[in-house]
């Protein structure tokens, strides 16, 4: 078990979440910077489908009542193992949490969102196939609070753990890469470039559902709703106000205000780890 | 036309719900390789394949679209399609039931009369996990939503809202006028598939 005693401002368990509902109502959900749990994952040897933690600025203190490995991925955190046995922890490496201990994580150095897999997975009982928390629907267990009991999933079969290290990343540059479209023509000619022209500011009421931005407003060709259409992830979505939205894990299945481009697969994890007050920036250039 | 909805998406203009839910029945009849999510909407059909070819995948959607529009509706039920029509046994007893009576200038037996007197078809599900928008709603009972929407509507609660009827799913807010509560449970997530209404399905509701 692995006994939440304080969760930070905000934490939820979280694996690759439930895709293939979206036609019945269901967002897809799953880690947000979902390429930072694969790693965990991967670091202590699990399946890619186990779920971790996913901690939001950090900031949390776990206690282990069983011993167990572990790693720690995305926003660095300040990681401390008070146990009898002197431990050694850090980000991106396996590291071995004694029977009693408890682990602390200070606040991010940047980035948003800290992942912890541990060995075996946190084996909490998954709905319709997943056992993330889904911030919008609210499917999925609970966000964590104080006192909440994780059960760990059994180890035995898994493979040895193989990965020393994975090198520490630096702070990604902060622009986006998109692909115009699907509704670029709703815009005014110039709005893409108009998009991409200047940095936005990423506003206090961003969350799992969505990154809200606060900067220039892309014209419009065409005013009204769409009527309502499937959304993807990493949609940048412009609602009436002007102020364009990208859709993470969370985001409904379905939406009705045009969407100027989609962010690249591989630029959604920059995307998940943006924090309010962060500038970003957004490119329809495919390399860097 | 077909548009690029980033790397992984490829969102189809069919141009109308029935041409929507054809393509649908017929995609998952046939699902292309790699594809995650087909998710129909009222003119659209969105297809989610991340690490498919786009190219090939276009190919095939426009084929199977092409398919769909050529075999026209009188091709009988799309394949997947519920033969009978699903029945939810309506006690009619809604906070808004009145109000609606009131609004449509009609008496309350009336209303009931209208919601159960046409089959309606589940055009997409949205807003909540399993909440369907049943399409084919009597004109007479299209009213606005309510200027302030509910802080919680029970499940079970039947209601209206634009040129659509719903029933609630889970507890949730909600700005529809309620005519009433079923007791059959729509979505169960231990079931498989959770929802009792999918996309194209038939409803007929009637006095429980």
């Amino acid at each position: 078990m692995i006994e939440i005693l304080a969760p930070g401002p905000y934490a939820t368990v979280q694996d690759l979440g439930r895709p293939g509902y979206a036609h019945l109502g269901v967002p897809c959900s799953g880690a947000a910077d979902e390429a930072s749990l694969r790693l965990a994952n991967r670091l202590v040897g699990n399946a890619k489908e186990a779920a971790g933690i996913e901690l939001t600025y950090g900031r949390a203190r776990l206690a282990f009542h069983a011993g167990a490995w572990v790693a720690v991925t995305g926003a660095p955190c300040p990681l401390t193992v008070r146990s009898a046995l002197p431990v050694g922890a850090g980000m991106g490496v396996p590291f071995w949490v004694p029977a009693g201990a408890e682990v602390r994580f200070g606040a991010p150095a940047w980035g948003l969102r800290t992942y912890l897999a541990v060995r075996g997975g946190i084996a909490v009982e998954p709905v319709l196939g997943s056992r993330s928390t889904d911030s919008l629907s609210g499917l999925g267990p609970a966000p964590l609070r104080q006192g909440s009991m994780l059960p760990v999933g059994d180890s035995g079969s898994l493979v040895e753990i193989s990965v020393d290290l994975a090198p520490a990343g630096k702070p990604p540059p902060a622009v986006l890469r998109i692909v115009p479209g699907p509704r670029d023509d709703w815009f005014a000619p110039g709005a893409l470039a108009e998009l991409c022209a200047e940095p936005y500011e990423v506003s206090q009421d961003s969350n799992r559902v969505g990154v809200r931005l606060r900067g220039r407003e892309p014209a419009r060709a065409r005013e009204g709703e769409l009527p309502s259409e499937g959304m993807v992830t990493g949609a940048v979505q412009v609602p009436p106000s002007g102020q364009p939205i990208i859709f993470l894990a969370d985001h409904p299945p379905t939406g009705g205000y045009p969407v100027i481009g989609v962010v690249r697969a591989a630029d959604l994890p920059i995307a998940a780890q943006l924090r309010p007050g962060d500038r970003v920036r957004f490119t329809v250039r495919p390399g860097r | 036309m077909i548009r690029v909805a980033g790397e992984a998406g490829l969102l189809v203009e069919t141009g109308s719900l029935a041409v929507s839910h054809r393509l649908d029945a017929a995609l998952r009849a046939s699902r292309p390789a790699g594809v995650v999510e087909i998710v129909p909407g009222p003119e659209t059909v969105l297809v989610v394949a991340p690490g498919a070819d786009q190219g090939l995948l276009r190919a095939r959607l426009d084929e199977v679209l092409g398919a769909v529009l050529e075999s026209g509706p009188e091709s009988g039920a799309p394949p997947g399609a519920e033969p009978e029509a699903v029945v939810i046994p309506v006690v009619y007893d809604g906070e808004d039931l009145d109000s609606v009576a009131e609004l449509a200038g009609i008496p309350v037996d009336e209303v009931i009369a209208r919601h159960t007197g046409r089959e309606l078809v589940v055009g997409w599900l949205g807003f909540a996990p399993g909440f369907a928008y049943l399409t084919g709603l009597d004109p007479v009972l299209h009213l606005p939503r309510l200027a302030t929407p509910r802080t919680s509507v029970p499940a079970g609660s039947v209601a209206i809202a634009g040129p659509y009827s719903a029933i609630y799913p889970t507890a949730s807010p909600g700005g529809w006028r309620l005519l009433g509560r079923t007791s059959t449970r729509i979505w169960d997530v231990d079931a498989d598939p959770p929802s009792l209404l999918r996309p194209g399905t038939r409803v007929r509701f009637e006095p429980a």
